[in-house]
């Protein structure tokens, strides 16, 4: 009968083949009805096939057939074979044929046949590479990254080049799925063949820069993988992965933390010594007061902890609260390896709650509490019921329960405990109930209050039915009384009498043992012992033959009248024993005790040898020694050093050079000190707590500038070096104050629900978020401070600060785009470089957003960072005209200042050009020629080969005004023709912000009185203009940076000229509700009254 | 990371394998097997075993093993959690978890478990997005690809992946839109022979039944937020609302999730509902025991206990028992030595006993301990911490939605000792 079936089945499938092929030549949709036709046959036939043979055969014709549900169904049963673990090897050149398929799915079970076989079939393999390198190429996000998976899975070592360039391509693709894609191909090319160490190093240098939440779990378990000791490689991401941690998908989270938890280790101090010296001196100091002069040599400067350190802690603190047991338990180990000792117990509730979960689950975390509460009681006294033993508990729980509980006894809860305890030792698991008196023994070694009670109830045992208990009880005693023997003659005889009735080896072994070494106690009863013991030595096992020797020999020495006989029987008896132990010991003992002539010497020591007083054993906990290591590894939950597992490192007696950390800036900036984003800082009300503290520490270390630390969170940090610590504070007020811009999901996810609101009621993909910017940037500040404040949580904190939000939302446009020019690296984001590459994405709708989003947060925290160290000037650019493309014959040419400082010479005024080709060919070489007057310095920007018509292109120069308002004239030339060009600057783009304290400038003020002083009364337009618009119009109009003020009426701002860095202080006087008296201090008395009129008008407009 | 996977089924066979690098043979096992063996009880195998070559990690759950095998260090919560999450995704495509089902569904098993890890790495855990990807069978589903010979495989990508929302799919839409929100809450208890409280405490959850068109914002907030004292919740709720306003504020996956979970703090008294007055006793000399079992209400709030339930675990000894009871039905289980007393109802005027006697294998030594006694409850409409879900919120779609709350009291381990 099974034998009928192929035939039968070849030739319907045949018939079907032949009428398939009919219909579709005539067009007809027959279709359904014959694949039900086929179906039928394929499910008579194909199911009851259990031998291979006929079933293959039958497959593969299946797979050769042309029609697709036949191929998909032969697919389908060779998936089922391979999950049974059958070979399906053969079927291979069949089944690869189908590798560039339509059907998606038959395309996916090919994959899965292809990554299980490849490795077989290396040379068939090769030939599906061609389709998948084809699918690497593909416009769709998801397609290219299962090329990539697929391709990076076929463990074919011929096609490792192949394999490096398609990794190379995809980290760095558009997509931050194709990218993910690529860091995990990265660890299987690294399996496969090691020696591309190198250049995958490279690959994962390049993805541990990706800002995208999407990849960073991914590529950190490249690293892990491929190259753990490279920690070089995390410090200039460590900051940017701690805030983006929240965000990360939960298994990226858990390998994150875990990286994290080395990398600490190895980069910031100690937070355990040093604390504790700490507190003792500050109790010190508190009660006694001549301390002072004591403190000063012993006390090592006082332990603070390095910001970064705290920001790790900080930002993974609420992930204590994930609904995976993996995050939780990896949350828990950083801040028990991480935190100050004080700290450590907020990971405990947590913990606790993991109890709750499967039991596999409940068995990890018991393990790694049962380390904790060793070291930490008081951690987990609180919630000690929680580890109270259920009868329904399997067996590995109770006892790690029990584990715990004795662990967490102390003086004050044992009785409480021995209670519970004595209900455990009637439980019906044996095991456990054993594991219970040995829990009993340590509770009464460790505690003495309770060691009687505990002797006493253990003698109690004793007449226990059970014998386990009994022999799990004796063995206990035994280690007790060896802590204390003088008193306890009665509990020895008591276990002489129930010698007869225990069985269990190891219990007979240990009342022999008591019997020997306290023979001196029960000397009557002992030899009896030994009597009882001889008649019956062979039959007893090993364990007790030894005992019994021992017994032996030790009564020969106290006792030999009674027992010479005795003892030399049992010798006797042991010297042809089976077990070379035995006879070994015997002769041993044999040559000690029994005087001859050979062994004179040693036959004197014999009694300090044998009846020498023994340290009493000390009963500890299995899980002593687990702390060395890292909690929540696999290595801790084996109590062995698992292969790949990475020690944790000790702390660093010194820390290493923190600004590792400091992400890139851009050179010349280091001498220009940060003005704004510093001075507004302090002000913001929606500050961290431990901001305060850290920042105070720092300023008052680092106090070097300020004169008067009344103001010192304030004070101008105007040397070089704040410049770092700044853009610190900044990465801790973006994540921190509440805001937490890039990092928190509640921003984010807030804002990817107001995008999708906005695509749904204006029906426009990217375009919302594009005509935002682009208002912006026109100066249309309101709307922008409108969608700012209804955006994000962002406005949160921002709102708590002074500055407006449209401002730094002005500078998200304009800075960035500065740093793309100077920096090509460091992928800062530009929205306008941005916008043409989403346009061009293939999937605009879905890409946009997620892409948007992700570039948002990365925007963001750009800007917190970038403020600090370039000009937090005032956004709405003014552009003038340069080039008219009418007179340019087509080349048209604006420029504006980006208030940027220049790169290229500290004196030089920074200025943007954007090129445009309005004409109908190319125009090439675009370049500067000719200047007047000859001596001005400009920096020109490098000749643009070529340029498109329509295109436009943005160039910087810096030219050197020397202060003044001259002109810079030169011509701007092409291939063809060359148009002389000025550009007259405006007098408040000649200057530089400059930050100082209220204090600094009032004194500067002082010192710039007289001739240096021009001031004027200006009526405004309107009355009673908040503070707000007129400082906004006066930072529109020059380049400075405000002052923080402590007096209402008053405006400050400061700044300096670009060429001489002459100070200039602007200060206006808002005497009542119209008028306000205007000031100018500085040497440069023509730029003062230049200023002052552009100021006036700029004013009486306002 | 993980290297394979291993399904085994009760009696040690391995019906479904799965590599994700380098094919390991299912030798490995062997180890797996030796320790099971020694177990004798499946529960109390070791979740994580050692073998010259690999570490085994292994969850047991619905009569499966799932066992992976691995080579170099990783965190086991790490695999253990998802594993559990490869169980739940199963239960929540085939409506159960068990070898049959899997062994049916072997097709979209493998499918699953391929886009589940990617070098043993997980890569889309999230059922909403694996639902785009690979579609649940259906009866309706199978007839229609039968005829059409389509496939169960997504054409469409899956758009969760890559948002910020991975647990939503986009373009969500229903006719009726709805949003029911169970509180669920038990109570774990130890009470000692005399009816005292060893350890009592309250865990609940909110598990969630939300089908809203679209992309709707929710807010949920209580009446007595104070109560909670531990919470961990879906990646959905946003941890910054709840820290400063203590709102659960989220956009919900689609369909049934589990919204949070929370622990009531300990300081406030748990109500035990029930009280049990109980004697069992083995006689010394004749090889029988008795039984005397009654439960009556304690503290209900005045709502019905319901589902009644007492599971007493017999010494081996017992043989059989010969029990009446005044309500409900008793089952005594001869090879597990398990006696069910299913009540159902607790009527306060006419409390349920059972009693009897217990006949004990002749000459075998009276057992050490009483059985204790495993009881389980439920009562509706209560919140037996008095939690109360005061109003739910929706933002950022047009439409209104049907909202519910329902409140529901359970039993969770709750053991009488005798």
């Amino acid at each position: 009968m099974d034998r009928g079936f192929p035939s039968l089945r070849s030739e319907a499938a045949g018939a079907v083949r032949t009428m398939l092929a009919s219909a579709e030549s005539l067009q007809l949709t027959l279709k359904p009805e014959l694949s039900q036709e086929e179906q039928a046959l394929t499910h008579t036939n194909g199911k009851p096939k259990e031998t291979h043979k006929a079933g293959n055969e039958d497959l593969k014709e299946m797979l050769e057939s042309n029609k697709e549900s036949l191929k998909l169904e032969a697919m389908k049963r060779v998936v089922g074979l391979i999950s049974k673990g059958k070979n399906a090897s053969e079927l291979f050149p069949a089944v690869v044929k189908n590798v560039a398929s339509k059907n998606i799915e038959l395309k996916k079970l090919v994959y899965v046949y292809l990554v299980r076989y490849a490795e077989e079939q290396q040379d068939l393999a090769l030939l599906s590479i061609s389709t998948f390198q084809r699918a690497l190429k593909d416009p769709n996000q998801f397609i290219r990254a299962s090329a990539l998976r697929v391709l990076s899975s076929i463990r074919v070592p011929i096609i490792v080049p192949i394999m490096m360039l398609a990794i190379k391509e995809a980290a760095t693709d558009l997509s931050p799925y194709v990218r993910k894609t690529s860091a995990h191909a990265i660890q299987k090319l690294y399996s496969l063949d090691p020696d591309q160490k190198e250049q995958l190093i490279e690959v994962i240098e390049k993805l541990l820069k990706d800002k995208s939440t999407l990849v960073a779990g991914s590529v950190v378990v490249a690293f892990e993988e491929v190259c753990p000791d490279r920690i070089d490689l995390i410090h200039k991401n460590y900051r940017k992965l701690c805030n983006l941690l929240v965000d990360v998908e939960e298994w990226g989270q858990v390998v994150i933390i875990s990286m994290l938890t080395r990398y600490a280790r190895t980069q910031f101090t100690s937070p355990w010594k040093e604390d504790a010296v700490f507190d003792e001196n500050n109790e010190k100091t508190f009660y006694d007061s001549d301390s002072e002069e004591k403190k000063g040599p012993t006390e090592a400067k006082p332990y603070m902890m390095d910001p970064d350190h705290r920001l790790l802690l900080r930002n993974t603190k609420p992930l204590l609260q994930s609904r995976n047991t993996a995050v939780v338990m990896s949350v828990a180990q950083l801040y028990w390896h991480l935190a100050p000792k004080h700290e450590v117990s907020v990971v405990t509730k947590s913990l606790v709650r993991l109890l709750r979960s499967h039991r596999e689950v409940q068995y990890i975390v018991l393990q790694n509490i049962a380390t904790m509460s060793i070291q930490r009681k008081g951690m987990f006294e609180p919630y000690m019921k929680s580890f109270y033993v259920r009868s329904t508990d399997p067996t590995h729980i109770k006892t790690l329960k029990l584990e715990i509980l004795t662990n967490l006894a102390n003086e004050a809860n044992i009785s409480t405990i021995l209670r519970e305890f004595q209900t455990y030792v009637k439980s019906q698991d044996k095991a456990f109930a054993a594991a219970t008196i040995q829990a009993i023994g340590r509770c009464a070694t460790n505690i003495s209050e309770v060691t009687d009670t505990c002797l006493n109830g253990l003698v109690l045992l004793l007449s226990n039915r059970d014998e386990t208990v009994v022999a799990e009880s004796v063995v206990v005693i035994k280690k007790l009384l060896q802590t204390q023997p003088t008193q306890h003659s009665e509990i020895i005889k008591h276990m002489a009498k129930l010698f007869d009735n225990i069985t269990v080896p190891m219990a007979r072994a240990s009342i022999l043992w008591l019997m020997g070494e306290y023979c001196d106690r029960v000397p009557k009863i002992a030899p009896d012992v030994l009597r009882k013991m001889a008649k019956i030595f062979t039959t007893e096992e090993d364990i007790v033959k030894l005992q019994t020797v021992n017994l032996a020999a030790k009564l020969y020495l106290t006792n030999s009248k009674q027992t010479k006989l005795l003892t030399q029987y049992i010798l006797n008896l042991g010297k042809y024993d089976q077990n070379y132990d035995i006879r070994d010991r015997t002769r041993f003992i044999r040559q000690l005790i029994v005087p001859s002539e050979k062994s004179g010497a040693l036959n004197k020591y014999a009694r300090r040898i044998l009846l020498a007083p023994k340290p009493a054993p000390v009963l500890e906990s299995a899980f002593k020694d687990r702390d060395r290591f890292q909690l929540g590894t696999l290595s801790h939950s084996l109590n062995v050093k698992a292969s790949g597992y990475q020690e944790l490192s000790d702390w660093p007696a010194v820390a290493p050079d923190p600004s590792v950390r400091n992400v890139e800036v851009i050179e010349p900036v280091k001498e220009w000190a940060p003005s704004l984003g510093k001075a507004k800082q302090p002000k913001s009300d929606a500050k961290f707590y431990s901001d305060d503290e850290e920042k105070e520490e720092e300023g008052s270390e680092r106090s070097t500038s300020s004169e008067d630390d009344s103001s010192s969170s304030s004070s101008s940090n105007s040397d070089s070096g704040s410049e770092e610590e700044s853009s610190e504070e900044s990465e801790k007020t973006s994540s921190g104050s509440g805001g937490s811009s890039s990092g928190s999901e509640k921003s984010s996810s807030d804002a990817e629900s107001e995008q999708r609101q906005k695509k749904k009621t204006k029906k426009r993909t990217r375009k919302p978020a594009a005509s935002d910017s682009d208002s912006d940037e026109n100066g249309n500040a309101d709307q922008a401070s409108s969608s700012a404040t209804e955006s994000s949580s962002e406005s949160e904190s921002d709102s708590g600060s002074d500055s407006p939000a449209p401002q730094k939302k002005a500078e998200a446009n304009t800075q960035p785009k500065m740093a793309v020019k100077s920096k090509k690296e460091v992928s800062l984001l530009d929205l306008d470089d941005f916008s043409p590459v989403v346009t061009n994405a293939p999937k605009p709708s879905v890409i946009s957003s997620s892409l948007l989003s992700d570039l948002e947060g990365l925007s963001l925290s750009n800007v917190s960072s970038a403020v600090q160290v370039t000009s937090p000037s005032f956004g709405p650019v003014k552009t003038y005209e340069l080039l008219h493309h009418m007179t340019g014959k087509g080349l048209a040419a604006k420029y504006h200042f980006p208030r940027q400082p220049c790169l290229y010479q500290p004196s030089m005024v920074s200025v943007q050009v954007i090129l445009t080709n309005n004409s109908d060919h190319a125009l090439e070489e675009i370049h500067i020629g000719e200047r007047s007057p000859a001596s001005l310095n400009v920096h020109c920007f490098n000749t643009i080969e070529r340029l498109e018509p329509g295109a436009s292109v943005t160039v910087s120069m810096g030219v050197d005004f020397s202060d003044s308002t001259q002109a810079a004239n030169f011509q701007l030339c092409t291939k063809e023709d060359q148009f002389g060009v000025s550009i007259q600057p405006a007098v408040g783009e000649l200057l530089m912000p400059f930050t100082m304290t209220e204090a600094d400038f009032s004194r500067e003020q002082r010192n710039l009185q007289g001739m240096n002083e021009t001031s004027a009364t200006v009526t405004m337009a309107t009355a009673n203009t908040p503070r707000q618009a007129i400082s906004k119009q006066v930072l529109s109009v020059a380049n400075v940076g405000a002052v923080s003020s402590s007096q209402d009426n008053m405006l400050r701002f400061s700044g300096r000229t670009v060429s001489s860095k002459a100070l200039l202080l602007v200060s206006l006087d808002l005497k009542d509700s119209s008028a306000v008296l205007l000031t100018i201090n500085t040497e440069k008395t023509v730029m003062a009254s230049m200023l002052l009129r552009d100021l006036t008008r700029a004013l009486a407009q306002a | 990371m993980i290297d394979s996977l291993f399904l085994i089924n009760h009696s040690g066979d391995i019906f479904l394998e799965k590599h994700w690098k380098s094919v390991i043979s299912r030798s490995v096992c062997d180890y797996f097997f030796e320790a099971k063996e020694k177990a004798v009880d499946p529960e109390n195998v070791a979740p994580v075993l050692q073998t010259p070559h690999h570490y085994l990690i292994s969850i047991y759950r619905d009569k499966i093993f799932f066992l992976s095998a691995i080579q170099t260090e990783v965190p086991p919560l790490f695999v253990i959690e998802f594993l559990h999450r490869v169980g739940d995704t199963f239960l929540d495509y085939f409506g159960e978890c068990s070898e049959t089902v899997i062994k049916d569904n072997v097709v979209i098993v493998y499918e699953l478990l391929e886009e589940m890890l990617d070098n043993g790495f997980p890569l889309a855990t999230e059922s909403n997005v694996l639902k785009e990807m690979i579609k649940p069978p259906n009866i309706l589903r199978s007839v229609v690809n039968t005829l059409t010979g389509g496939s169960n495989v997504g054409n469409t990508l899956p758009t969760g992946q890559l948002s910020n929302v991975p647990w939503r799919r986009a373009g969500v839409k229903y006719t009726n839109n709805e949003a029911y929100f169970d509180v669920i809450e038990e109570i774990d208890a130890i009470l000692d022979k005399s009816g005292t409280t060893v350890f009592a405490e309250i865990q609940g959850v909110i598990e969630a039944c939300v089908r809203l068109t679209g992309m709707p914002d929710l807010t949920l907030s209580f009446m007595n937020p104070r109560l909670l004292d531990d919470v961990s919740f879906h990646p959905c709720v946003r941890f910054k609302r709840w820290e400063s306003e203590r709102v659960l504020s989220f956009i919900p996956p689609d369909g049934n999730f589990t919204l949070m979970s929370y622990q009531v703090s300990s300081q406030n008294l748990v109500a035990i509902p029930v009280y049990v007055k109980q004697n069992i006793s083995f006689l010394e000399a004749g090889s029988c025991g008795r039984l005397d079992i009654t439960i009556g209400p304690k503290q209900t709030m005045g709502k019905t206990v319901e589902g009644l339930m007492v599971t007493v675990h017999m010494p081996k000894a017992v043989l059989t028992v010969n029990l009446t009871a005044t309500q409900g039905t008793h089952t005594y289980d001869l090879a597990t030595k398990v006696l069910v007393w299913d009540i159902g109802k607790l009527n306060p005027q006419k409390l349920p006993n059972l009693r009897g006697s217990l006949s004990m294998q002749p000459g075998a030594p009276k057992p050490e301990e009483n059985p204790s006694l495993n009881i389980d409850l439920k009562i509706q409409q209560l919140a037996i911490s008095g939690l109360k879900v005061s109003r739910l919120d929706m933002y950022g779609e047009k439409y209104k939605p049907f909202k519910g709350v329902k409140y529901l009291t359970k039993a969770g381990k709750f053991q009488v000792r005798t």
